[in-house]
């Protein structure tokens, strides 16, 4: 079950361009409790890339990213700390 | 600002001195059609005939297995699909890394249109393929070709050639080794069939790319055929480029080890520096077993364009792999592959003679280009 968590928030970064999702999601991720996830919606290719690698480097955990029937991806993150 | 510091060489070495010499002369003398008869004639095939020995000498190959192209990429389109030509019988299988320049996965997207199949080999976090899965992929039995970069062109990590090689050998597989961002600057490794390299990378002029075919390595030229570099690069040589490839290759070579230490030495600064006075900051590619003069890093939150656009006015010529600064929307295949941060990406390669005085101003400058750019983005 843990895998496949509800998110417990969505930053839509539909339309923007990397960093800004990235940003968006550092700015909103301690909104959420301890082990929630954070959905990002981003259709900036580099978000695929960028949402996990940002995962690493702050140590969250990236779950999961998820195509979206409209284009784009939902990428899912917990928040480890 | 009137001083830029010029840290683009992965993109183009300036025009060395002696290869300016050489190319005037040569302008002069060397013009004439090197496959004709009469005295000017025999002139420029003369030239053209000693640059292209040195060229052999220098890259470790044979003078009759040295083809000159119009360009690096040209010497890869032609080498790729020459080589899957001459294999034809045996199989229509490709293999390179996902990290090869974009001009071997061009073609490999073309082999692919023509009804062959391709498989790009993953790489780890530093950018490396692992030979083992290499050899893996190279074991197929329809396998026609293996392609392998000496040092990643936008990372600097060097990959693991002569494993490769040794593997390709093996199963009777012929590997194009891409030397464009290490010839002139470090030994090429043994056990190409195939190597590539651009004049311009290593200080020659634009214009002049190296296709080498090792003797009994198939070959069938992609392109139609003509007479001139062994049937394998159609259209007339340009004598006087190429001569003057040859006299930047030849005084790179002669500086190269003292140069390449020098340059790596540089690097390390910034590789250490970086991350001491910009916070959020990944340095890229692998520290140590690397191209001597290429150093890449992504700092967090910012901007590729703004991060270039001020260091341009700031007096500094750096590149990016970073979507917003590419002609496509994509952010650089290399950087996706590795699964690095892509946005906030600067390259930093240092020509020959790039000085001690122009990195420490670079690290004296960026991390205030940094903070200024997030504040602008509202990052706190």
């Amino acid at each position: 079950m843990t895998e496949t968590t509800q998110p417990a928030l969505t930053v839509d970064a539909l339309g923007k361009k990397c960093p800004i999702p990235i940003i968006m999601l550092a700015e909103q991720i301690n909104h959420v409790p301890l082990n929630a996830v954070v959905a990002v919606l981003a259709d900036d290719p580099a978000a695929v890339t960028d949402v996990p690698a940002w995962c690493r480097l702050k140590s969250h955990r990236h779950v999961g990213s998820y195509e979206l029937p409209e284009g784009g991806w939902a990428i899912h993150v917990r928040r480890n700390y | 600002m009137g001083l830029v510091a010029y840290f683009d060489a992965a993109s183009t070495e300036p025009l060395h001195p002696q290869a300016r010499e050489a190319l005037l002369a040569a302008i002069d003398v060397g013009w004439a059609d090197p496959a004709r008869l009469y005295n000017q004639a025999r002139r420029a095939h003369l030239l053209l005939e000693q640059a292209r020995t040195e060229v052999a000498e220098a890259l470790g190959a044979r003078p009759d297995e040295v083809s000159f192209t119009s360009s690096g990429t040209q010497a890869v389109h032609l080498g790729v699909l020459g080589t899957l030509q001459g294999r034809r019988r045996v199989g229509r299988h490709l293999v390179t890394s996902a990290v090869e320049h974009s001009s071997v996965l061009h073609a490999a997207a073309l082999h692919e249109r023509d009804g062959g199949t391709a498989e790009t080999v993953g790489v780890d976090l530093l950018g490396r393929v692992d030979p083992a899965v290499f050899t893996e992929a190279v074991a197929r039995p329809d396998t026609a070709l293996a392609c392998l970069q000496t040092a990643n062109h936008e990372v600097g990590t060097l990959q693991p050639v002569a494993e490769v090689a040794a593997a390709c050998r093996r199963n009777g597989v012929p590997l194009l080794v891409d030397a464009a961002q290490t010839a002139g600057r470090m030994p090429v490794p043994a056990g190409w069939s195939v190597l590539t390299a651009s004049a311009h990378k290593w200080g020659g002029p634009p214009g002049v790319g190296v296709l080498a075919v090792r003797k009994g390595t198939r070959f069938r030229s992609y392109l139609p055929e003509d007479e001139r570099e062994r049937k394998r690069v159609p259209g007339f040589e340009n004598v006087p480029g190429i001569v003057a490839a040859a006299a930047a290759l030849r005084a790179m070579t002669a500086e190269a080890a003292q140069e390449r230490s020098r340059l790596s030495a540089l690097v390390d600064k910034i590789r250490q520096t970086v991350p001491k006075v910009v916070p959020d900051v990944e340095v890229i590619g692998d520290p140590v077993e690397r191209a001597p003069h290429i150093v890449t890093f992504s700092c967090l939150y910012v901007d590729g364009e703004a991060l270039l656009t001020e260091l341009d006015k700031a007096g500094f010529a750096v590149s990016s792999g970073s979507s917003c600064t590419a002609s496509t929307l994509r952010p650089s295949h290399v950087l996706e592959a590795m699964g690095v941060l892509t946005h906030g990406n600067v390259r930093v390669s240092l020509p020959r003679g790039a000085s001690a005085a122009e990195v420490d101003r670079f690290l004296a400058v960026l991390p205030e280009l940094v903070r200024r750019i997030r504040q602008d983005a509202g990052v706190t």
